[in-house]
């Protein structure tokens, strides 16, 4: 394996239109080094989605990115509200979002399913109150 | 890549090297070289910004003579909707393709005729090929934007409708009715199309998911304009030649595909930068809910074309005019001729921004590229002859710049010459004139201590 490349992201709060950006940078590099259309279309979505939940229910976060020739690990950290029971919110169409929120077509409640469906390892630590990191590795193959 | 053709060229005595194009270019495919502005071929995908933003009209489409005319013995023109839109004062379509048959062609096949017809496919097959892909259908119709799925958005290839393009649909028909018609071979029969943009010059010689196309010859607009205009004068009584509706009339204007479908639930979007977005968007399954996508390159759709010669706006509001009182459509598809309709071969991902084949070797050189990056000032101003900090990055570490090539580094390093007493103060540009002060102010500091 080789060294792996590390990115940080900084992800703004409440901010949806700049949502996606480090999706894009990233979607970039990856065809730079070469990496298969699939391990594209995965982290980039799995980024996306990410980078929505922090700025939807912890007003931003940062995202770090580290790649290399195994895959793409992703650690999103936010020091927003944590989520009360993981299992639930893993529950597809399950959304805390609020009704602003969803007014703009936002929180479906597939933002976490769809990051465990796009990646290969995904887990979650949080803390009530303290904050969330969530891990994600999309592998190479 | 299959032969690498390009409509898009540099007249150099006319370049006068400035970046205008080279910040323009969606694909990061202009550098600035010895005073002129060289295109990177592989990445060109022929939109004709560069033409659009020239100042000095120094990027050019290639096309063909209209004295290519006289090496067929039957000469037909295929006229695109958007051409209806580059005359003042004509209430008739009727009119613009009387004229065509004045100027030196035989007959007349709308290209409007096959989109009518790729308008009635789309409807039929559309739930068979959405049902294979992965988030919305994406409209084949702009050849820039294939060609710009096929350089940049790997995920989305599969997502391109793998239907040809109306024009080479048309060419080929036209070819095999002027065959019953006329009892000449094929060959002498010449298929003229007048086209809008360079992007479909570069996919009439060098299709997408074609072997290749049936159309002989390309004209720009620009080139049988003035002939047109004359030859419209004279016209008293226009023939009916006029063979299609609204359905392949719209296909000339953004959102036009779209409304010859079933569906309402589609988006259209022009302009590059705008079509981007959209796939970045898609790319990321944001718009999983919409059913099909048309995205045209140039602003407004094919009627923004560079090679027209009326302004994009008044162009669509002549057309607006023009199919006013037409049937709805007057093409549709026989039961037999579906697959000469479909794309030979899928869209294939051309991976040519990957840095090297070797993955190791590719990171090593992104490593590279980002502590370049980090050295480089941001200020974008494409001096160095590339796009931006991070593409100038990209060619030094890919040994196509030299660090030097960066003036403002340079200037900075002339700087510290200052320091060793020689007057050159304000050496910097105006940007970064506070890294001097600032420089000042701490040795101050420490003369001071």
């Amino acid at each position: 394996m080789s060294e792996p490349i590390r990115y940080v992201f900084q992800v703004d709060g409440d901010d949806f239109m700049s949502a996606g950006t480090a999706s894009a940078d990233v979607k970039k590099i990856l065809r730079q080094l070469g990496f298969s259309s699939d391990v594209i279309r995965r982290t980039a979505i799995a980024m996306y989605e990410g980078e929505i939940n922090m700025v939807i229910h912890a007003h931003g976060g940062v995202a770090e990115v580290e790649i290399s020739d195994v895959g793409v690990d992703i650690i999103l950290r936010d020091k927003g509200p944590g989520i009360e029971n993981i299992e639930l919110a893993m529950s597809e169409g399950y959304s805390t979002a609020k009704d602003t929120i969803r007014a703009l077509g936002f929180g479906a409640g597939m933002g976490l399913p769809n990051m465990k469906k796009y990646t290969d390892e995904m887990h979650i630590e949080t803390e009530l109150g303290v904050g969330t990191t969530v891990y994600m590795k999309v592998l190479a193959k | 890549m299959k032969g690498i053709f390009h409509s898009v060229t540099l007249d150099s005595e006319r370049c006068k090297g400035c970046i205008n194009c080279m910040k323009r270019c969606p694909t990061e495919a202009i550098r600035v070289r010895d005073g002129k502005a060289t295109i990177i071929t592989e990445r060109c995908i022929d939109c004709g910004e560069c033409i659009r933003v020239c100042h000095n009209r120094a990027k050019k489409a290639v096309c063909d003579d209209f004295a290519m005319l006289d090496q067929f013995k039957w000469k037909i023109a295929l006229p695109p909707p958007s051409f209806y839109g580059q005359f003042a004062d004509i209430d008739d379509i009727n009119m613009i393709l009387t004229a065509l048959k004045k100027i030196g062609f035989d007959d007349i096949f709308e290209v409007s005729r096959a989109a009518e017809l790729v308008s009635h496919l789309t409807r039929q097959k559309f739930d068979a090929v959405k049902g294979c892909v992965n988030g919305p259908v994406i409209s084949s119709a702009c050849s820039a934007i294939v060609r710009l799925i096929r350089v940049r958005f790997p995920a989305l290839c599969e997502n391109v409708l793998p239907v040809n393009e109306p024009v080479h649909l048309a060419a080929q028909i036209a070819r095999e009715e002027a065959v019953a018609k006329t009892g000449l071979k094929p060959e002498e029969i010449g298929v003229f199309f007048l086209s809008p943009c360079p992007a479909k010059v570069t996919s009439a010689k060098a299709p997408i998911g074609i072997e290749c196309s049936h159309i002989d010859g390309i004209l720009s607009v620009s080139d049988v304009y003035l002939k047109m205009i004359s030859a419209l004068k004279k016209i008293t009584e226009p023939e009916p030649l006029m063979r299609s509706g609204i359905v392949g009339i719209n296909w000339a204007t953004s959102g036009g595909e779209c409304a010859g479908l079933l569906t309402d639930n589609y988006l259209s979007a022009d302009g590059v930068e705008n079509a981007i977005k959209v796939l970045e968007e898609i790319e990321d399954e944001k718009l999983n809910d919409i059913d099909f996508v048309e995205l045209n390159a140039c602003p407004g759709g094919c009627v923004g074309g560079v090679l027209n010669m009326a302004n994009a706006f008044v162009a669509r509001s002549r057309i607006k005019t023009l199919r006013k009182y037409l049937p709805i459509t007057q093409n549709k598809l026989g039961d037999e001729n579906d697959t000469r309709m479909f794309w030979e071969q899928s869209l294939q991902y051309e991976a040519i921004y990957k840095l090297d084949d070797d993955m190791g070797a590719a990171m090593k050189k992104m490593k590279e590229i980002n502590e370049i990056e980090n050295s480089l000032p941001g200020l974008d101003c494409g001096s160095c002859g590339a796009p931006s900090c991070r593409a100038f990055a990209e060619d030094i570490v890919c040994g196509n710049a030299d660090r030097r090539d960066c003036i403002i580094r340079f200037r900075e390093e002339l700087a510290v010459l200052d320091g060793l007493g020689m007057n050159i103060s304000g050496i910097l540009p105006a940007p970064f004139r506070h890294k001097l002060e600032q420089t000042k102010a701490e040795e101050d500091h420490n003369d001071n201590a």
